[in-house]
Parts: C-alpha cells; sequence; structure tokens
C-alpha cells in the first residue's frame, strides 16, 4: 500500500505534467546531443529554424503534423475504450491500398467525386484491418496488443506482394502503381493559393490538414458529447459499470477499432493522395508508430494530439535540416526523442506526479508505507 | 481440553491493536492471546475486522497503535517475509499457488535456496516427504497443482507454511471452497497438527465449525474483540449473540406495510459464479408492491449473485424470474431491457459497478440510462440537460457538494451512494432491487437512506433490500428471508424474531431457537 497522491488542480493535470514530461525527455535527448559533441543549443536552433523559419518549411511542418494528427487521433481514439491499438501503421498501409484502388478504378467518377470516393476507401480499408483484431479482443479473447503487432507484419507481406506481384506498372523496376488521375488527388495548397495569386513555395502540405483539424473535433465532439462516446469512455474506465449500464463491452470494443482504423486511413489520405499520387511501398515510413506516442503526449486529447503532432511535424522537418547541417546528428537523433517522449509520456507518466504534487501543496509528502 | 502449561509464553499475544483505514476504523483496541497447542477459532461477522487482524499479524498492513509479541518477545512485522521468519504461516482463502507449476515447484517458490534449484529441489522433496509421514500430509510432489482437488491445493498451501517452519498457522475461511467431506479431512489434518505442538487460529463465519474444531474462540465485532470463550463451555446460541450484539437498532418511523399485487416473483433460481459453481441453489420468493423483503445472510452465501441475476447482469442457469405475473424471457434479462420496464438495481459495491470513478457526477448520474431522450434527441448530447438533470437528482438527495461537474471520485463514500440511489430511485421504478445501501457510509446518510427506501415502499414500489448488517435488515424489512450456502434457511416477520434466532439461521442452524 502507498500513500493516496495529493489531488492535483485540473491546470496541473492537463498542462503542467504533459509539459513537465516532454521538457525531462527533451533535456536528455539534449544530453545525448551533447554527447556527440554538438552544442544542444545550437541544435535546437538549427531544427526549430528549419521546421518553422520560412513558408517552405512550415509547409513540410505541417504536412508531417497531419498524418501525425490522423495516427494520433487514431491512437488516442482505442485508448478511450480502453484499447491499445500498436496496428495504426499497418491499417495505414492498408488503407493506402483502399485509396488505390478507388482512385486507378473509379475514374468514371466526375470530378472531385474521385477524390472523395478515394478518401471513403481508405477509411473503409483501414477501418475493416482494425475490425479483425477488435473483433479478436471482443470475442475471442486475444489481446489487441499482440494481435496488432501481427496485424502489422500481415500488412507488410500482403502490400509488399501486391506492389511488387500484381499492382506494379508492367516494365517498371519500382514497386508502385501508376500515377492517379487528376481528379483523384487531394489539391496541395500552393496549387490553390496560386489560383487566387498568392505565392506559396511548392511543398506537399494538402487539404488534407483541413482534414485532419475537422477528424479532431469530430473525435472531440464524439467522445465527450455522443452516446457512443459515453459508452466508449464508460468501458475504457470501468468495464463492470459498463456491464451494470446496460453497454457491450463487446460491441464497444469493436466499434472503437473501426473508427481507430477509419483514422488511421487518413494518413494515407494525406501521403498517397495528397503527395506521392501513387502507391508506393512502406509508404507509412513507422508514422503510425509515431501516432502512439503522439497520443501518449497529448493525453488522448484531440487539442493534445494536433499540438503533439505539431511538435513532431517539426522534429521531422527540422531533424532533417539538422542531419544535413551536422552531419555528426543522424536522422535517428529523432526516433531517440520519439522513444524518450514515449519513456515519459507514456510508461513514466506518474514519475513527477508526486514531486509536482508535493511542490504545489507546499507541504511534505507522506513517506510511503 | 486446552491443557497449556501455566508458565509458558502464548505464541502469539495481541495487544491494544488499532488500524483505521481513512474514516473506517477496521481494529480498535483489539486485544488476543492465543496459547501455544491449541486450535483458536476467531469468529465475527463480514466486516468485523478478523481479515485485518490476522493481515496485520501476517505483515501486509501494519497497525497504527498496539503491540504484536510471538512467543513472549515484542516483535514489528513489516512483510510477510518477516512474518515468516517468526514463524507464522498464513493460508489464505484464495490459494496463492501457481496452477501449471508441479507441488514441488509451488512449495520452493520463493525458498529455492540460491540460483540453481536442483539442490533446493532435493532438499524440498525431503522435507515434503518428511511432512507426510509427520503429520499424515501426503500429497504427490511431482502432480500438477491445477490438477489437483480444492482439497489438496490447499493441503499443499498447509505444506508451503511448514516447509518455511511455520509454529503456528493462520487459516482465513478455510472451509469456503471446500466440500464438506474435503472439510472434515481439513479437520483431521489440523487435529494432528496441533497434536505436533502447532499452533492454529482459525478465522470462520461458520459456528458449527467452531464448536466441532476449536480449543477456544473469540469472538469480533465492529473491530472489537468482544470475548474469548472455552469452546467446550459456550454454545451456538451465546456466540451467535456475542457476534451479532445487543445492537442499538436504527429506529425509523416506519408504519405498518401495505402489499399489493405480486410485483416479482422468483422460482427454483438457480445462478452460478464465473467458475461455474452454483452459488444460488434454487431460490423462490415473491416480492409484493408496497413491501420491502429483506435478505440476510454473511456475505457471500449467493445474495450478490442472486441480486445480479435479479437485475440481469448475470446470467441464471435454472428457474424463473417473473415480473408482474409474467415470466422474463431470457432475451430481456439484461440491465437495459429490464430497467426499461422499471427494475432499479442499486448496486451492492458503487466503485466496482454502479459509479465509473474518474467521470463527472453528472455523468455517473446518468449511467444505465444513457440512452434516453432527456439528455438530448439524435447523435449529441445536450450538456445542459445533463447537468440540470444531475443537479435537480443532487439536490432532492441532498448531494454534497451540490456540484454536477465535481469528478464522481471526490466525493465522500455517503454522497456517492446518494448519488447512485437518487439515479436509481428517481426514475420511478417498480420494483427497487438494493444492495448493500449504506456499505462504508456516515451515520448522517445511513438515516437519510433508509427514510428514502422506506418512503419508496409508502408510495407502493416493491423493494428488495439485501444487506448484510442485521440493523438495516431489521430496520427496513417487512419481511425477511435468509440464506446461507446459497438456499432459503428461513422466512421470519422482523417482530416475531430476533437477532439471535437471524444468526443462527444465518449460520445454517435451521430449527428455530429462542
Amino acid at each position: 500500500m502507498s500513500a493516496p497522491l495529493a489531488p492535483l488542480p485540473q491546470w496541473a493535470d492537463v498542462a503542467l505534467i504533459p509539459l513537465v514530461n516532454v521538457a525531462a525527455a527533451f533535456i536528455i535527448s539534449g544530453l545525448v546531443v551533447l554527447a556527440i559533441g554538438e552544442n544542444p543549443l545550437e541544435a535546437v536552433q538549427i531544427l526549430i529554424g528549419g521546421a518553422l523559419g520560412d513558408l517552405e518549411g512550415v509547409g513540410f511542418t505541417l504536412y508531417y503534423a497531419t498524418s501525425f494528427i490522423f495516427t494520433g487521433l487514431a491512437v488516442a481514439l482505442c485508448f478511450h475504450a480502453g484499447l491499445f491499438n500498436i496496428g495504426v501503421e499497418g491499417q495505414a498501409y492498408i488503407a493506402g491500398l483502399g485509396a488505390a484502388l478507388a482512385a486507378l478504378h473509379l475514374g468514371f467518377l466526375p470530378g472531385y467525386a474521385l477524390a472523395v470516393a478515394a478518401i471513403i476507401a481508405a477509411a473503409l480499408f483501414g477501418a475493416a484491418f482494425a475490425a479483425i483484431p477488435g473483433y479478436l479482443q471482443a470475442y475471442r479473447d486475444s489481446h489487441i496488443v499482440i494481435t496488432t503487432i501481427m496485424f502489422n507484419y500481415i500488412a507488410s507481406a500482403v502490400m509488399g506482394y501486391l506492389l511488387v506481384d500484381v499492382l506494379r506498372v508492367p516494365g517498371q523496376m519500382n514497386a508502385e502503381t501508376e500515377a492517379f488521375p487528376e481528379t483523384g488527388r487531394v489539391p496541395q495548397f500552393h496549387e490553390i493559393l496560386s489560383h487566387f495569386g498568392v505565392h506559396w513555395p511548392v511543398t506537399p502540405f494538402n487539404l488534407s490538414f483541413l482534414l485532419a483539424l475537422a477528424a479532431a473535433f469530430v473525435v472531440w465532439l464524439l467522445i465527450w458529447r455522443t452516446r457512443l462516446g459515453y459508452e466508449i469512455r464508460t468501458v475504457g474506465a470501468n468495464p463492470t459499470a459498463a456491464v451494470y449500464g446496460g453497454i457491450s463491452p463487446a460491441r464497444v470494443t469493436i466499434v472503437a477499432t473501426l473508427l481507430s482504423g477509419a483514422l488511421a486511413g487518413g494518413m494515407a489520405v494525406n501521403v498517397i493522395l495528397g503527395e506521392e499520387h501513387r502507391l508506393i511501398l512502406e509508404y507509412t515510413a513507422g508514422f503510425g508508430f509515431v501516432g502512439i506516442a503522439v497520443a501518449l503526449m497529448g493525453r488522448a486529447h484531440p487539442v493534445g494530439v494536433i499540438l503533439a503532432a505539431i511538435l513532431f511535424g517539426m522534429l521531422y522537418q527540422g531533424g532533417a535540416e539538422l542531419a544535413f547541417d551536422k552531419p555528426k546528428i543522424s536522422r535517428d537523433m529523432i526516433v531517440v526523442i520519439q522513444g524518450l517522449v514515449v519513456l515519459f509520456a507514456g510508461a513514466l507518466e506518474h514519475m513527477f506526479r508526486r514531486p509536482v504534487a508535493t511542490l504545489l501543496a507546499r507541504r511534505t509528502a507522506q513517506p510511503p508505507i | 481440553m486446552t491443557s497449556t502449561a501455566g508458565m509458558a509464553p502464548p505464541a502469539i499475544a495481541l495487544i491494544g491493536i488499532d488500524k483505521s483505514f481513512g474514516p473506517v476504523h477496521a481494529n480498535r483496541n483489539v486485544n488476543l492471546v492465543v496459547e501455544r497447542g491449541v486450535i483458536h477459532g476467531i469468529v465475527g461477522e463480514n466486516g468485523a475486522g478478523k481479515s485485518t487482524l490476522m493481515s496485520i499479524l501476517y505483515g501486509f498492513y501494519e497497525a497504527d497503535a498496539g503491540e504484536i509479541r510471538v512467543d513472549g518477545e515484542t516483535v514489528r512485522i513489516r512483510s510477510s517475509r518477516e512474518a515468516i521468519r517468526h514463524g507464522i504461516g498464513m493460508v489464505f482463502q484464495h490459494f496463492m499457488l501457481v496452477p501449471p507449476l508441479t507441488v514441488l515447484e509451488n512449495v520452493m517458490l520463493g525458498a529455492e535456496g540460491g540460483a540453481l534449484l536442483a539442490r533446493g529441489a532435493r532438499a524440498i522433496r525431503r522435507r515434503l516427504a518428511e511432512l507426510g509421514r509427520e503429520y499424515g500430509l501426503e500429497v504427490d510432489p511431482d502432480a500438477i497443482v491445477g490438477e489437483l482437488s480444492v482439497g489438496l491445493q490447499q493441503r499443499v498451501e498447509i505444506l508451503k507454511a511448514l516447509v518455511r517452519g511455520a509454529e503456528i498457522l493462520v487459516l482465513d475461511e478455510p472451509t469456503a471452497v471446500l466440500t464438506p467431506a474435503e472439510a472434515d479431512q481439513l479437520f483431521e489434518m489440523l487435529r494432528v497438527l496441533k497434536s505436533q505442538d502447532k499452533t492454529i487460529v482459525f478465522i470462520t463465519h461458520k459456528l458449527r465449525e467452531i464448536m466441532a474444531l476449536t480449543d477456544r474462540v473469540s469472538v469480533m465485532r465492529r473491530g472489537e474483540m468482544v470475548a474469548t470463550y472455552e469452546t467446550s463451555a459456550t454454545s451456538p446460541p451465546e456466540l451467535a449473540d456475542a457476534m451479532v450484539g445487543r445492537k442499538v437498532i436504527l429506529k425509523i418511523d416506519k408504519g405498518p406495510a401495505h402489499p399489493g399485487r405480486v410485483a416479482l416473483e422468483a422460482r427454483d433460481l438457480v445462478v452460478r459464479d464465473d467458475r461455474g459453481v452454483a452459488r444460488v441453489g434454487g431460490v423462490s420468493f415473491t416480492l409484493r408492491e408496497g413491501e420491502i423483503l429483506g435478505i440476510a445472510g454473511v456475505a457471500g452465501n449467493g445474495q450478490s449473485e442472486l441480486l445480479e441475476a435479479l437485475a440481469g447482469i448475470r446470467a441464471s442457469s435454472g428457474g424463473e424470474i417473473l415480473i408482474n405475473g409474467r415470466p422474463l424471457a431470457l432475451a430481456q434479462r439484461n440491465p437495459h431491457d429490464e430497467r426499461r420496464i422499471g427494475v432499479g438495481h442499486v448496486p451492492e459495491d458503487r466503485h466496482r459497478a454502479g459509479l465509473v470513478m474518474p467521470f463527472e457526477a453528472c455523468e455517473s448520474a446518468m449511467l444505465g440510462f444513457q440512452h434516453e431522450r432527456t439528455y438530448g434527441r439524435g447523435w449529441l448530447y445536450d450538456r445542459k440537460a445533463i447537468i440540470a438533470d444531475a443537479d435537480k437528482k443532487m439536490g432532492a438527495f441532498d448531494v454534497r457538494p451540490r456540484a454536477p461537474l465535481l469528478k464522481t471520485a471526490n466525493f465522500s463514500g455517503g454522497n456517492q451512494q446518494k448519488l447512485v440511489l437518487a439515479r436509481e430511485i428517481e426514475r420511478n421504478p417498480k420494483i427497487l432491487l438494493v444492495g448493500q445501501p449504506t456499505r462504508g457510509v456516515d451515520i448522517g446518510a445511513i438515516e437519510f437512506i433508509h427514510k428514502r427506501i422506506v418512503a419508496q415502499r409508502d408510495a407502493g414500489k416493491a423493494v428488495l433490500l439485501v444487506s448484510v448488517e442485521l440493523d438495516e435488515i431489521f430496520a427496513l424489512s417487512d419481511r425477511i428471508i435468509v440464506l446461507c450456502g446459497g438456499r432459503v434457511t428461513g422466512e421470519r416477520k422482523p417482530d416475531e424474531t430476533n437477532a439471535r434466532d437471524l444468526g443462527l439461521l444465518m449460520a445454517g442452524v435451521s430449527e428455530r431457537a429462542a
């Protein structure tokens, strides 16, 4: 038995603790940079400059952030149902297949209806792929952490086969599909702005960003303002009370994983429909896993997820600049920071609670019994 | 029978033990002396503080005040490891065994005697063989524990304690999981251990076992040690009396009941727990409009499962439930449908089932009714309606603070319970199932809750009350049925019975006492 924690004021719980956790991750990262033999302050300067210093940097930052918002929301939504969906990587990958098949084969649709159809297909494919581990968790007691990890490998193998042997353009060396028609793409901001005579440097930053913000709002609405969200949170917080309240935990598990998979599909919209305009091998590049860090750092709240996604977008864009300017610091540094964020915001989430509570209460904490 | 050498210090002496958990005073100035080489029983109702006291002895908790002496020496026991070092072994009601491992491996666990197993395993195997011969505790060391009968598993628990050198053996409700034949074997085993000068502390609430087995018996009530008897010089009625006590029965103004039509009926209801054991074995009763039917019994005698089955949470495996004279279809036996046909349910455990602690009070106040249109039409909730509804309920039931946005966990136990009652009663159910309505609730709130329950009766509702508090049963019920071992052992009217009579029924003694 240990002494109960003094209750924290809400602002400390929502803002201060995550900030302290992230700060700890960055301080340790700074020490790693120092150990490599570089100046951490200079590194931060280059990183921020590269991410936000000019419009091009901002465009790339927000492009990356868009993917992170989707994958982060996917993980966060499942958190509320008490589920840990580690399969966002694979779900986003399969969603890419849906987007590509729709964009390539539904060309008869008029105008941008094709892009809309491709977006819907991405969500459906992502949801369908997530539904299997969801079903196994709900009715077969197979733990979703294990099954979703395994399903990432399945996604990778299936997509490898399809892209190399089935979907590849004959005569082409690259494992990728042919390019989508113009109407099957999500427009990029520099294109749109040029119509209005505004100049924006060419970046992959596209309309998916607005879709991501809309998705974040819808997730917020769903979780805190709808019956389904109430049921999801009840199952996540107290499954026994859920049963008492006439809620089926199995049904909620399936619905939550379906929605999570659909959100993961948003990443395909951003990358496949918004930038690459073709399905390419391993396009997810670990962004699905970053979604876990984003959801943890954002404390599973859509606003937190957006902020954390922008921070990771900065890290990815600024990190590329940093690796260019300081060859001793490779892009792997970003993976180190990401790992430290998961460590401090996830695994050690409560490490600073007691000291912070003690500090705030301005009295000595009770010794643990 | 108790021929202890006059001068030898007692095996255990607990002096002035005091322990509180927050506002709950679990042990008050408890004194207990257990002489060496005797079987000493401890009886008491559920929540009397028996398990807390033994947990203090075994180092799970540290007492707030008081002294523990083992063989006359004052000791401080801060962990089970230290308890074992002082020769105290404990056998829990729920076994601490690893089912896929063998008996030998289970016994070795934590006493491997080094990084490599072979040497320790040889020593333990030898020791097990010795113990088998000495005490008749034979068990195949290579058998897989999960494949053994419950009785044999318990034997393994006892062997674990003995191998670790236990001189004092504490058994917490050991017969709860045993068949009568297995219980008899256990008693035989314990008598042999006693003959070898081991000391045994035997915790139970079954008076029959106390009479059959122990040399001496101490009675706990509400955290206090109220009496110690030589078993040969006492009787079950005397013990029942001491257990229940001549408590001041809370008086509430309550007119006579005016029972109406039968609202709820159970016919030969059989309910199994998660492991498939029948916890309710063919229970029948009727509940009329305008009356409170109290279900008394020591905790764990099937009341919880009965209540859950009636509320549609737990499937029943036999028998019928009739509501307003019509059998309740299996498809309708779920909390959602039952609420719709007017069955309200205050669950026994508000923490586990009745509330969602991290939720705002207003969100906990709609659990089970989340589909209702009061809270918003269509997809979206109307936050204002949710808050207003909760505010109204909190006002009607004097929930303090009246703050619908405060987290549920931040309310006191009494106010949490009022919140649950408000939720269930304000929906105006025809039948109200109430489990342990005042568990962990302060006196003021108890009175308030009792009045509200009686008010429901007076409004013509059918109220089923499950409580392990005899006081509560007496104060509220118009009729009482007693459950023991999943069966009805008697039905009484509160003014034609007394605590001793009910205590005997609760202990499974069916014939009527004075």
